[in-house]
C-alpha cells in the first residue's frame, strides 16, 4: 500500500520526537558513565565536561581496593541470590498447593493472602517483631520479611491454574507424590514464568535499602545501596558520611568521580539481567505493575 | 481422576457404614488433608511466613492505644485509648503530612499519569521493529535503578556546587539555581524524577493492549480515508480504554502513599516542611526518637484511609464496567 504524504511527515515526526525522548533518558546514564571515566585530575581542573580528554579507570581501582565497598557488594550479591533462590521456592510452593481446587480450606488461605495485600500495619509493628525475633542486625533481617507477597502469590497461582491437570494424572499414576509433581513436572513447565519472577525478586534484593535502613544498624553488615546513601547523598547535603569521608580521605580522587564509579559498579549487575528481563517484560509488567 | 474416583468409592462406603452425616462431614475432611498431605506440606513455609510476619504485626497495632515501653513489653504497658489518635488529628504536623502527601499525588496524576499513555501510542505508530525495540529497551531502564542511585544522579545533575545543569547556566551567563534546596522545586522534582524513572515503564500495560487490537480496525479506517490521528482517536484509545481506567482508579486508590525512599533520599532540611510525608513522618518519630505508640498510631491511620479509598475504588471501577482488582 502506498504512504500518504501525511503519514510519512507523521512517521518522521514520531520518530524524531522519541529519539528525543531516548536521548533525554539516557543523557543523565552516559554524564554519569563520562565522570566515573574522567582522569581524576582533569576532573578537578574542568569540573564538567562531556567530552572527557583522558579517560582513567583510577577511581574504579580505588573502590575496589576498600573493603568497605568490598563487603557492600558481597552483602548484596548474598541477598540476590539466596534471596531470590529461597523466595522463589516459597512462592512457588504454596501457589501451587493454592491452584490445586481438591485443597481443603483453599478459599480460606486464598482470602487470608488477599487481605494482606489490601491492608498493612505500618512500619512500626514489622518492626518490634524483628526486634523480638532477635533479627536486628542480621542479614536474614533483609530476606524473611519480604520472602513473598500476597501478590506473588496470586499471580504465580494463576500461572499453575493453567496448567492442565492431566498432566499430573500421568505423573500421580507414575508413582508421584504432590511434592513430586510439584518439582519434576510442574516446575520445568512454568520455568519460563518462575525466570520472569526470579529476576524482579533479583532486582528487588539488590536494591534493597529500606529494609536495611530499618533493620541493620552495623556498617559492615549493610547492602550496597545504604553504602551508596552514606556516599551520595549524606555526604553531599549535610554531615558527611562515614563512607565517603573514609574513601576520599585520601584526596587524590575527587568524591564526584569516585560516587559516579560506585553508581556504574551497582548498575553494573542490572545490566547484566537486563536482556532477560526484556524478555519477560509481559509477565513482569504484571507482577510490578500490581505490586505497589 | 484416580483420586477423585477413590474418594467417590470412599464416600460410598461410608453411606453403607450410615454414619451420622456430622462424622461424615469430618471423617472426609480429614481423609482430604492425609490425602493431601504433601501439599500441605508444600503450603507450609508460605504459610509460616504469612502468619509470622503479616498478621502478627496486626496485633502489633494495639500498641498504637498504649503508652507502649519495649522494657515493660505489650502486656504490662499502659492502656491510653485514642489518646495517640487525638493527639496526631490536633497536631499541626498532620495538615502538613496531609497537604504534602496530596500535593505530591496531586501532580503526579496530573503530570505523570498521562505520560504513558502518550508515549505508548507513540511507539505504537512506530513501523521499524528495531527503532521501536531499541527507544523501549531506552525507556524501560530506569525503572529498574534504585532509588538511591536516582537520587544520586539527581545531585550530580542540579547540585549548586559541581552539578552540571548549574555550570552550563553560569557558562551561559546565567545564575545559578537552587534546585535541590528550594521549598518551591521540591514537588516538581520529585514529580520529574518518578517521570524519567517510570514513565516509560508504565507503556508495558498499555502497549499491549494496543497489541490486541484487531489490525483489521485500522485497515478499514484507512480505507474510509482515516488519517493517523483519527485512527489514533476512535481506534487505539478505545482500545485501551479499560486498562486506562483501571490504573486511574488502581491510581486513586493509592493517594495517601507515597514512595518512602525517593522523598527519604530528597529531603535535607532546607526542605523539611514540603516534604514530610506519613511514612518519613513514621520513620522519625517512631526508629529515631522512639515514640512507638505515636507513631504506630499515625502508621494506623494512614492504612485505614488506604484500605477504604482502596476497596472505594474497586467498587468504582466495576460500576465503569471493568473487573476489577479484587
Amino acid at each position: 500500500m502506498v504512504e500518504h504524504k501525511g503519514d510519512r511527515t507523521f512517521n518522521v515526526v514520531n520518530m524524531l520526537l522519541l529519539t528525543v525522548i531516548g536521548l533525554v533518558t539516557l543523557f543523565p546514564m552516559y554524564y554519569v558513565l563520562v565522570v566515573s571515566f574522567t582522569d581524576p585530575s582533569e576532573f578537578i581542573r574542568n569540573k564538567a565536561t562531556l567530552f572527557p580528554q583522558k579517560w582513567s579507570l583510577d577511581s574504579y581501582r580505588y573502590l575496589l581496593s576498600t573493603d568497605a565497598f568490598i563487603r557492600a557488594i558481597g552483602n548484596s550479591a548474598f541477598l540476590a541470590t539466596v534471596g531470590t533462590a529461597l523466595s522463589l521456592l516459597v512462592t512457588s510452593c504454596l501457589s501451587y498447593a493454592l491452584s490445586r481446587r481438591r485443597l481443603q480450606g483453599r478459599r480460606f488461605i486464598l482470602l487470608l493472602i488477599l487481605l494482606t495485600t489490601l491492608f498493612n500495619p505500618g512500619i512500626i509493628p514489622p518492626y518490634l517483631l524483628i526486634r523480638d525475633l532477635h533479627l536486628i542486625n542480621s542479614i536474614w533481617s533483609l530476606i524473611l520479611p519480604v520472602l513473598t507477597s500476597g501478590w506473588y502469590v496470586l499471580l504465580m497461582k494463576g500461572f499453575f491454574d493453567s496448567i492442565p491437570p492431566s498432566l499430573e494424572e500421568a505423573a500421580r499414576i507414575d508413582g508421584c507424590n504432590d511434592i513430586g509433581v510439584w518439582w519434576r513436572i510442574i516446575l520445568p513447565l512454568s520455568l519460563p514464568s518462575l525466570a520472569a519472577f526470579g529476576l524482579f525478586y533479583a532486582v528487588a534484593y539488590w536494591n534493597t535499602f529500606f529494609t536495611a535502613l530499618l533493620y541493620i544498624n552495623d556498617f559492615n553488615k549493610q547492602p550496597l545501596q545504604v553504602l551508596l546513601q552514606n556516599m551520595l547523598i549524606d555526604s553531599s547535603t549535610a554531615s558527611g558520611g562515614t563512607a565517603a569521608a573514609e574513601m576520599t580521605a585520601e584526596q587524590q580522587i575527587p568524591a564526584e568521580t569516585l560516587k559516579m564509579a560506585a553508581v556504574v559498579i551497582a548498575t553494573v549487575p542490572i545490566l547484566m539481567v537486563y536482556p532477560f528481563l526484556q524478555k519477560h517484560f509481559a509477565k513482569g509488567a504484571m507482577v510490578g505493575s500490581v505490586k505497589e | 481422576m484416580a483420586s477423585r474416583t477413590q474418594a467417590a468409592g470412599e464416600r460410598n462406603i461410608e453411606t453403607a457404614y450410615k454414619e451420622s452425616p456430622a462424622a461424615k462431614r469430618g471423617r472426609s475432611v480429614w481423609n482430604g488433608i492425609k490425602r493431601d498431605r504433601y501439599l500441605y506440606l508444600l503450603a507450609l513455609p508460605g504459610m509460616v511466613f504469612f502468619l509470622l510476619f503479616k498478621y502478627v504485626p496486626m496485633w502489633g497495632i494495639l500498641i498504637s492505644f498504649q503508652n507502649y515501653s519495649p522494657y515493660q513489653g505489650m502486656w504490662a504497658s499502659q492502656w491510653v485509648g485514642f489518646e495517640h489518635y487525638i493527639r496526631f488529628f490536633s497536631n499541626p504536623d498532620f495538615l502538613i503530612l496531609f497537604r504534602n502527601t496530596m500535593a505530591i499525588n496531586l501532580l503526579s496524576l496530573i503530570f505523570f499519569f498521562p505520560l504513558p499513555i502518550l508515549l505508548s501510542v507513540m511507539m505504537n505508530e512506530l513501523r521499524g521493529a528495531k527503532f521501536r525495540k531499541t527507544i523501549q529497551s531506552i525507556v524501560y531502564l530506569p525503572h529498574f535503578l534504585s532509588w538511591v542511585i536516582i537520587v544520586g544522579i539527581t545531585f550530580l545533575l542540579l547540585s549548586t556546587g559541581e552539578g552540571i545543569i548549574n555550570q552550563l547556566l553560569a557558562a551561559a551567563g546565567l545564575g545559578k539555581i537552587d534546585f535541590l534546596t528550594n521549598p518551591n522545586y521540591f514537588w516538581g522534582l520529585l514529580t520529574v524524577q518518578s517521570i524519567w524513572k517510570d514513565a516509560g515503564w508504565g507503556t508495558v500495560l498499555f502497549l499491549a493492549a494496543m497489541a490486541s487490537i484487531d489490525p483489521q480496525l485500522n485497515e478499514a479506517a484507512k480505507i474510509d480515508g482515516a488519517g493517523r490521528f483519527r485512527q489514533i482517536w476512535h481506534i487505539t484509545l478505545p482500545g485501551i480504554r479499560s486498562v486506562v481506567i483501571i490504573l486511574l482508579i488502581l491510581r486513586i486508590g493509592h493517594i495517601m502513599d507515597v514512595g518512602f525512599e525517593q522523598v527519604f533520599l530528597m529531603m535535607n532540611g532546607a526542605v523539611s516542611d514540603v516534604a514530610d510525608v506519613f511514612d518519613t513522618y513514621v520513620y522519625r518519630l517512631g526508629i529515631k526518637q522512639g515514640q512507638l505508640s505515636f507513631s504506630t498510631a499515625v502508621g494506623v491511620f494512614k492504612s485505614i484511609v488506604g484500605l477504604i479509598l482502596v476497596i472505594g475504588a474497586n467498587k468504582l471501577a466495576k460500576k465503569f464496567g471493568e473487573d476489577g482488582v479484587y
